[in-house]
C-alpha cells in the first residue's frame, strides 16, 4: 500500500497507539478538570513536566526508583496542584473562560522559567527501569518493553478513572456538583473541596503522564510546552468535558499521528489540527461530546 | 445643534476624556523619540496596531481569537516578500499584505464564526497552526531563517525610509489611521451592533439583524488591521520570521489586551508598550523574562482584571 | 576647551604608537545568545563568562582599556535578535558582538552589524552561508560549520566502512543544510543514500522514524538535527534496539552539553564532530578548569565557548595592533584577517577572506562508560581534518568577498 509494507504500517500504528496514550492520559487530566472547574488548565504541559522532574530529583536525591516515583510524583505534583486552585483558581469561579485559561498560561510560563534558571534547558538522564529493559521482538517490529508498560498502564488508569467518575458513587456526586452546586452542598458536601481535589487529581494524572515519559524523553523544562497545545486539540475533539471521549480520542489520534509519520512525515504535528478543524465544523460538541 | 444630532453624534466621537487621552498619546509619540529608541517606539507601535485590532474582536464583540497571529505573521511575509524579491515599493508591500491577510481573514472568519465561546477560539488556533506548517512549508519564507535584510525602500518613491525620523512618522501616521478606523467603526451604527450581539446574540437575531454577517465583518476588518501591523511591521524591522505566525504570539497579543485593558480603547495601545518593553529592556535576564511575563499574566487575572487602562478609568469613573 | 585640548595633546605624545589620532580605549561587547533555551547551555550565560576571561587574559585592562560585557537573550527568534543588535548599536555603543547561536538570527545579526559597521564574531551558528552567500566584511565565523561538520563526520564514517545512509532530518532550514553537506560528501565518497525522512522541529517522539530508519537497513542513521531533537532521537534509538542492531548512529551536530545530558550509557559509541574538546592538551584543560570553576554548574566549556573566548582574544589582539579602537568594524576585522591568530584552545591559524577562521577538526567518539575516568572524561579522538581540508574551499565560495 503506497510502497509502505503492511508490516511496517503494522508497526507504526503500534507506535500510533504508545503516543495515544500519553495524550489520552493528558487529556483525561484535563476533561476531568475542564468538567469540574470549567477551566481549561494551559499549566498542564508544565505540570506534566513537573511530574518528570519530581521522578529526577527523587531518584537523585532521596534515592527512590522508578516505581516509587510513579506513586509519590503524582502525590507531590498533585498536592502542589491543590495549592495552585487554593491560592488561585477558585477566586475564578463564576468568571469567563477566558480568565482560567490565562491565569494557568501565566503559570506555565513561571513554571517553566524557573525550571530553566535552576536546571538549563538540554535536561537530564533518566534510565528505563532494569525490570522493564529490553523488548520483544513482535517479527514486524522491536517491541521495547518499557513501551508496552506505558500502554497498558495507562489504559488501566484511564479506565479506572472513567470507572470512579461514571460509575461509582463519588463521581456521582462530582458530576452533580458541577450541574447544581447548592444542591449538592444540600446534601451535606463540602463541595469547594471537591472541588480542590479534583484539580488535584487531574494534576496528578498529568504529573503520572511525566513519569512514564521521563525514561523515553529528556527531562527538560519545555518538554510540555508544545504538548500542550496537542493535547488541548484531543480534548476539543473528543468533546469537552467527555471522560470517555478524551481517552478514546487521545488514542485515536494517536494512530492517525502514526500513520501520517508514514506518508507525510513533515505535517505529523499538523494533522491533529486539520482533524479539529473538522470536527468542530461537522460536530461542534466534539466527537464524543453532549451537544451544547 | 439640537439635542437630537448631539446624541447621534456623541457616540460617533471621542469623549471628553478620551479626547484628552488621545491628545496625551499624540504628544507622547512626537517627543518620545528624543529621549526613546526611536526603533524600539516603532516596533512597539507596530504591535500597539496588531493589539488593537485583537480587540476589536475581543472587547467589542466578544470573540476570542487564539490564533491572530497568522494575519500578523503572513502579511509581514508578503510586504517582506514583495518588497525584498519583487522590489515594489513599501506602500504596495504593506497594501499587498493587507489585501493577504484580509483573503485569509475572510477564509477563517466565514468558518469560525460559525462557533462560539471556546470552540471560536479553538478553531482560530487550529487554522492558525495549519497556517504555520505551510508557512514552515513554502519555499518563500525561507524557514526559521526567516526573510532578512528587507529594504526600507521609498515611499511612494521619493520618501526614504531608510532615514529613522520619516520611517517614525509614517509608523506613526498609519497607526493613527488604524486606530481613528477602529474607533469610528466601534462607535458607529455598526459598532452598535457589534455590542449588542456581544451582550446578547439570540436578541439581536430576534431584532432582525443577520448577526453572521457582521461578526464576519468585524473579523475582516480585525485581520485587516491586523494584517497592516504585520506589513508594516516587516518593512520597518526589515524581517519576517516565524515568530510572528507562532501560536505563542496569538497568546502574547492576548497578554497585551488584558494588560492594558479589555474592551478599552486606548488598553491595548498601553498593553503593547508595557509588554514589549518588557521583552526588550528584560532581555539581559534570559529565561527571567518568562517568569516575569507570566507572574504579569497572573497578577492581572487575579488582581487587576480590567486591565491598566480599565482600572484608571474605573478610578476616573470616565471612559478611556 | 584650551584646556581639553592640550589634555589630549598630551595623551597623544603619551602615546609611543605614533598613531594619528585621539587613542580611544573603551571597548564593548554584547554576547547575543540563547539565554533561556535549547542552545543555553552550550552558549548562553557561560559564553559571557568565556569572553570576560578572554578579556582578562588579553591583559589590555593593565594598560589602561576599559572593556566591558554585556549579554542578552534573543530567544531564538531572527526578529528580536536583529532588533537587540541594532539597539545595542545605535543606543548602547556595543562595539562587537559575539557568539549568536541559532543560523537564523546569527544571519539577521550579520545583516544589521555590516548596516551599523559593528563586528560579528559568530561562534555557536552553524551555517555555512555566514562566510557562503551571506558573508559581510564585518562577519567572522569563528567555531564550526555545516560544511565542516558533514565534510569531517561524513567522510570519516565512509571511510570506516559505513557506506550506506539514512537521514533523520530537522525540517528546517538548518537540518536541511545539514543534510544536504553530508549527503554530498557521503555521495562523493561512493557512499550511498538509502532514504530519508524529515520530522517537524520539536518532536518528542521519534520512534516512528528510527523504525522507519531500521527497516532501510542503512548502516548508519544520520541525526541532521539539533538540542533537544537530536537527544530524544538518540535516547530512544538506544531504546528501539537501533544500535544494538549493527546499525551505527552519526549525529551530525552534537555539543558536550549534550553528551552530559544523555549520560554515557546512551550516547556511548555517537560519532560527531568538534572543533574543540577540553581535554585535548595541557592549555585546554587549564583553560576548562579556570572555566568550569567559575560557571554555577561547574561545567566544562563547549566549544562554542571556547570560539567565543579565542574570537574575543583574537579581536582584542586586532585592536592592541590597531593603536585603539577605531569603531569602524570593517577596518578591525581587515585586521584580524591580517594577523595569524594564535589562542591557546585553537592553535594556531587564519582568518580567510570571506571570514571563516581556519583550524583542524575532529572527530570524536563518546566514551564508553567503563571507559571514562569521572564526569565531562567524555570524548576519544577518532581522526583529524587538518584545518586547509576542513572548511569550504575558497574556490567554492560563494562569498562576494573572495576574489576569484
Amino acid at each position: 500500500m503506497f510502497g509502505v509494507s503492511t508490516q511496517a504500517l503494522f508497526g507504526q500504528l503500534l507506535l500510533g497507539l504508545i503516543n495515544g496514550s500519553f495524550y489520552a492520559l493528558l487529556s483525561l487530566g484535563l476533561a476531568v478538570i475542564f468538567g469540574m472547574l470549567n477551566i481549561i488548565n494551559f499549566a498542564h504541559g508544565a505540570l506534566y513536566m513537573m511530574g518528570a522532574f519530581c521522578a529526577y530529583f527523587l531518584l537523585n536525591w532521596a534515592g527512590v526508583g522508578y516505581w516509587g516515583a510513579l506513586l509519590l510524583a503524582p502525590l507531590i505534583v498533585g498536592a502542589i496542584g491543590v495549592v495552585i486552585e487554593r491560592t488561585m483558581l477558585q477566586w475564578l469561579s463564576g468568571l469567563d473562560h477566558l480568565y482560567g485559561l490565562l491565569l494557568t498560561f501565566g503559570l506555565a510560563l513561571i513554571i517553566q522559567g524557573l525550571f530553566q534558571n535552576t536546571f538549563g534547558s538540554s535536561g537530564m538522564p533518566y534510565a528505563i527501569p532494569k525490570e522493564l529493559t529490553g523488548g520483544q521482538n513482535l517479527g514486524f517490529m522491536f517491541l521495547p518493553n518499557y513501551r508496552a508498560w506505558v500502554v497498558a498502564f495507562s489504559l488501566v488508569i484511564c479506565l479506572g478513572t472513567w470507572f470512579i467518575i461514571e460509575r461509582t458513587k463519588l463521581g456521582a456526586y462530582l458530576r452533580a456538583a458541577t450541574e447544581n452546586p447548592g444542591l449538592v452542598r444540600a446534601m451535606g458536601i463540602n463541595v469547594p473541596r471537591m472541588i480542590t481535589l479534583t484539580y488535584g487529581a487531574g494534576v496528578a494524572l498529568a504529573a503520572l503522564a511525566g513519569v512514564l515519559a521521563a525514561p523515553i524523553n529528556q527531562v527538560r523544562p519545555l518538554m510540555g510546552a508544545d504538548l500542550i497545545i496537542i493535547v488541548f486539540a484531543v480534548v476539543v475533539i473528543g468533546g469537552m468535558g467527555s471522560i470517555m471521549g478524551s481517552i478514546l480520542t487521545g488514542f485515536l489520534l494517536g494512530l492517525v499521528e502514526g500513520l501520517t509519520k508514514v506518508f507525510y512525515p513533515e505535517a505529523s504535528s499538523t494533522v491533529i489540527f486539520v482533524v479539529m478543524t473538522v470536527v468542530l465544523l461537522v460536530k461542534p460538541a466534539g466527537l464524543f461530546g453532549r451537544s451544547a | 445643534m439640537t439635542d437630537i444630532s448631539k446624541a447621534s453624534t456623541v457616540s460617533s466621537s471621542f469623549a471628553p476624556s478620551e479626547r484628552i487621552a488621545l491628545a496625551a498619546m499624540i504628544i507622547f509619540f512626537a517627543l518620545a523619540p528624543l529621549v526613546i529608541y526611536p526603533f524600539f517606539l516603532m516596533n512597539a507601535i507596530c504591535f500597539a496596531l496588531f493589539a488593537c485590532a485583537f480587540n476589536l474582536l475581543i472587547g467589542y464583540v466578544g470573540l476570542l481569537s487564539f490564533g491572530h497571529a497568522m494575519f500578523l505573521g503572513v502579511a509581514g511575509y508578503v510586504s517582506a516578500h514583495t518588497a525584498k524579491v519583487w522590489g515594489v515599493t513599501p506602500e504596495i508591500a504593506v497594501l499587498l499584505s493587507v489585501a493577504a491577510s484580509t483573503t485569509l481573514g475572510v477564509i477563517v472568519g466565514s468558518l469560525a464564526i460559525r462557533r462560539q465561546g471556546i470552540y471560536f477560539a479553538m478553531i482560530t488556533l487550529a487554522l492558525s497552526q495549519m497556517v504555520y506548517f505551510f508557512c514552515v512549508q513554502a519555499p518563500f519564507t525561507h524557514g526559521e531563517d526567516g526573510i532578512q535584510s528587507v529594504p526600507r525602500g521609498k515611499l511612494f518613491g521619493f520618501i526614504d525610509l531608510s532615514n529613522e525620523t520619516a520611517c517614525y512618522i509614517v509608523v506613526v501616521l498609519v497607526f493613527l489611521a488604524g486606530f481613528l478606523l477602529i474607533h469610528r467603526t466601534i462607535s458607529s451604527p455598526f459598532g452598535e451592533i457589534l455590542k449588542a450581539i456581544r451582550e446578547n446574540e439570540q436578541r439581536a437575531i430576534s431584532l432582525g439583524y443577520k448577526t453572521d454577517r457582521y461578526k464576519l465583518m468585524a473579523f475582516v476588518l480585525s485581520a485587516s488591521l491586523a494584517g497592516l501591523a504585520g506589513g508594516m511591521k516587516a518593512i520597518m524591522a526589515q524581517n519576517a520570521s516565524l515568530t510572528d505566525v507562532h501560536w505563542s504570539m496569538s497568546g502574547e497579543v492576548v497578554l497585551m489586551t488584558l494588560v492594558g485593558g479589555l474592551g478599552t480603547v486606548f488598553g491595548p495601545v498601553v498593553g503593547a508598550f508595557v509588554i514589549v518593553a518588557m521583552q526588550n529592556y528584560l532581555s539581559p535576564y534570559g529565561s527571567w523574562v518568562t517568569v516575569i511575563q507570566g507572574a504579569v499574566f497572573v497578577a492581572c487575572v487575579l488582581v487587576f482584571r480590567r486591565g491598566i487602562v480599565g482600572e484608571i478609568s474605573h478610578l476616573l469613573g470616565k471612559p478611556l | 576647551m584650551k584646556k581639553l585640548h592640550a589634555i589630549s595633546w598630551a595623551a597623544l605624545l603619551l602615546c609611543a604608537s605614533g598613531a594619528a589620532f585621539a587613542q580611544d580605549k573603551n571597548v564593548k561587547i554584547g554576547n547575543l545568545n540563547d539565554m533561556s533555551s535549547l542552545y543555553a547551555d552550550l552558549g548562553g550565560p557561560g559564553s559571557t563568562l568565556a569572553a570576560q576571561m578572554a578579556i582578562e587574559d588579553s591583559g589590555l585592562t593593565a594598560k589602561g582599556w576599559k572593556i566591558e560585557v554585556i549579554g542578552a537573550d534573543h530567544q531564538n527568534k531572527p526578529d528580536i535578535g536583529s532588533n537587540i543588535a541594532r539597539q545595542w548599536y545605535d543606543v548602547d555603543k556595543v562595539d562587537v558582538i559575539v557568539d549568536t547561536p541559532n543560523s537564523g538570527v546569527a544571519l539577521a545579526v550579520a545583516a544589521v552589524t555590516k548596516d551599523k559597521n559593528g563586528v560579528f564574531i559568530n561562534s555557536g551558528a552553524a551555517s555555512s552561508d555566514l562566510t557562503g552567500k551571506a558573508c559581510t566584511p564585518n562577519t567572522v565565523h569563528w567555531t564550526y560549520d555545516t560544511y565542516a561538520l558533514a565534510n569531517t563526520t561524513g567522510k570519516a564514517v565512509v571511510k570506516a566502512g559505513g557506506d550506506s545512509w539514512f537521514f533523520l532530518t530537522a525540517d528546517y532550514a538548518f537540518g536541511h543544510a545539514l543534510e544536504r553537506d553530508t549527503e554530498a560528501v557521503v555521495l562523493a565518497n561512493s557512499g550511498k543514500v538509502l532514504g530519508k525522512v524529515r520530522h517537524p522541529l520539536n518532536t518528542s517522539d521519534f520512534s516512528s522514524f528510527l523504525l522507519q530508519a531500521q527497516s532501510s537497513k542503512a548502516k548508519i542513521v544520520g541525526l541532521a538535527n539539533a538540542g533537544g531533537d537530536t537527544t530524544n532521537s538518540i535516547k530512544q534509538a538506544s531504546e528501539f534496539g537501533i544500535t544494538s542492531g549493527g546499525q551505527k548512529l552519526a549525529a551530525l551536530l552534537l555539543f558536550i552539553t549534550d553528551v552530559h545530558a544523555l549520560g554515557l550509557n546512551v550516547a556511548q559509541g555517537l560519532s560527531f564532530t568538534e572543533s574543540f574538546y577540553w581535554d585535548m592538551n595541557d592549555q585546554t584543560r587549564a583553560f576548562a578548569d579556570r572555566f568550569s570553576k567559575r560557571m554555577k554548574n561547574g561545567a566544562k566549556p563547549s566549544m562554542v565557548q571556547a570560539g567565543v573566548y579565542a574570537g574575543v582574544l583574537h579581536y582584542l589582539k586586532a585592536l592592541e595592533a590597531l593603536g585603539g579602537n577605531p569603531h569602524d568594524g570593517a577596518k578591525v576585522v581587515a585586521k584580524m584577517k591580517e594577523m595569524p591568530t594564535d589562542d591557546p584552545l585553537f592553535g594556531k591559524g587564519q582568518i580567510r577572506a570571506d571570514g571563516r577562521k581556519i583550524h583542524p577538526v575532529y572527530l570524536f567518539e563518546v566514551k564508553k562508560p567503563s571507559e571514562s575516568k569521572g564526569p565531562w572524561d567524555y570524548y576519544k579522538l577518532i581522526a583529524t581534518t587538518p584545518a586547509n581540508e576542513a572548511f569550504r574551499p575558497l574556490a567554492e565560495s560563494e562569498c562576494p568577498l573572495v576574489k576569484k
